[in-house]
């Protein structure tokens, strides 16, 4: 390598995720141009996700297709297809999140029928996935009481960036201490303007709230 | 670990703008709010330049604090966390700085 030349300092001010913010940008307009809402759903693993994702296949009245992301295997994609909506799985292999280049092939595999709504389950992982922007309308936390009340102090970004926290498994109240009202100042405190619901995705408590939510734009 | 992600993007970024030339040095901007931890970064960085144009370059970070405008009391407030307060225990603020994720500029042959 030939160092003889003087090192010249370029200015650039690009922003380090343009490229995945463009690309989100033309995943959004191409959904909103179809009349599709994304819903973007992240969370710790085990949170209960597929669960609710599962419920709202069958009980919601529009038509809802999914995009399923997991580092590896097939078998929450082969759960919604037996609740009866069209689903891709993503693997990200190592990868720790979805991004809006995966996002923009599994719709383009997905083709996601107009007027849908489309759930994006982003890689169980309360850190990584609040950065990337995938083109979806509304961002979706879920924190469940087997977890512990403090988590939307402890993972702060990923709270912050939530529409909507759903705090989920309240049938399971009785057995665990989970301070709901605590769970909520919490959120309150990182993200002022996120909505929260308690729901119990097995047991059905709640859920009319997370409908009406959906139904009512997101 | 995104930084890894992040990283790759800065490596592609600048390889591009520098257009075969060798990229000795490059300064990324990270506001304290947008959950890229620095030591990661630093990390990441070797790895994701390795067999490209910015093989060995310097990575230097301009670290910027998180600051909110409050409209209670009109004063500008760096905040110690990430929960969005003025010390004057108003949350009625708007976050003006530490978002940021800029790749500031860089430094070629």
């Amino acid at each position: 390598m030939c160092y003889d030349e003087p090192a010249v300092t370029v200015t650039l001010e690009e922003r380090v995720l343009a490229r995945n913010d463009d690309l989100a940008r033309a995943n959004r307009e191409l959904l909103t141009g179809r009349g599709i809402r994304a819903i973007n759903l992240m969370s710790s693993p085990g949170s209960g996700k597929t669960t609710l994702l599962e419920r709202t296949v069958r009980e919601l009245r529009r038509p809802v297709a999914v995009i399923e992301g997991d580092q590896r295997t097939p078998l929450d994609a082969d759960r919604i297809r037996a609740a009866g909506a069209p689903v891709v799985q993503v693997n990200t292999g190592a990868g720790c999140h979805l991004d809006a280049a995966m996002t923009r092939r599994a719709l383009d595999d997905l083709d996601p029928p107009p007027g849908s709504l489309l759930f994006v389950e982003n890689v169980g992982n309360l850190i990584c996935p609040s950065l990337f922007d995938l083109g979806e309308h509304a961002r979706v936390v879920i924190v469940s009481v087997t977890e512990g009340a403090d988590k939307p102090l402890k993972y702060p970004y990923m709270f912050a960036v939530a529409d909507l926290v759903v705090i989920n498994k309240t049938d399971l109240l009785p057995y665990v201490d989970f301070d709901v009202d605590a769970c909520r100042r919490h959120v309150t405190a990182v993200n002022p303007g996120a909505t929260i619901l308690t729901v119990s995705a097995t047991r059905g408590d709640g859920l009319p709230d997370w409908y009406a939510w959906l139904s009512g734009g997101g | 670990m995104h930084e890894l992600a992040i990283a790759e993007n800065i490596v592609d970024t600048v390889c591009t703008r520098a257009a075969g030339r060798p990229v000795r040095r490059v300064t990324v901007r990270i506001g304290a709010l947008t959950a890229v931890l620095p030591d990661a970064m630093l990390l990441c960085w070797d790895l994701a330049a390795t067999g490209t144009a910015a093989h060995g370059a310097a990575l230097d970070l301009d670290l910027r604090p998180a600051v909110v405008f409050c409209r209670a009391c009109r004063t500008d407030q760096r905040l110690p966390d990430m929960i969005p307060l003025c010390p004057c225990g108003s949350a009625d603020v708007t976050v003006t700085a530490g978002r940021e994720l800029h790749i500031v500029s860089m430094e070629v042959a």
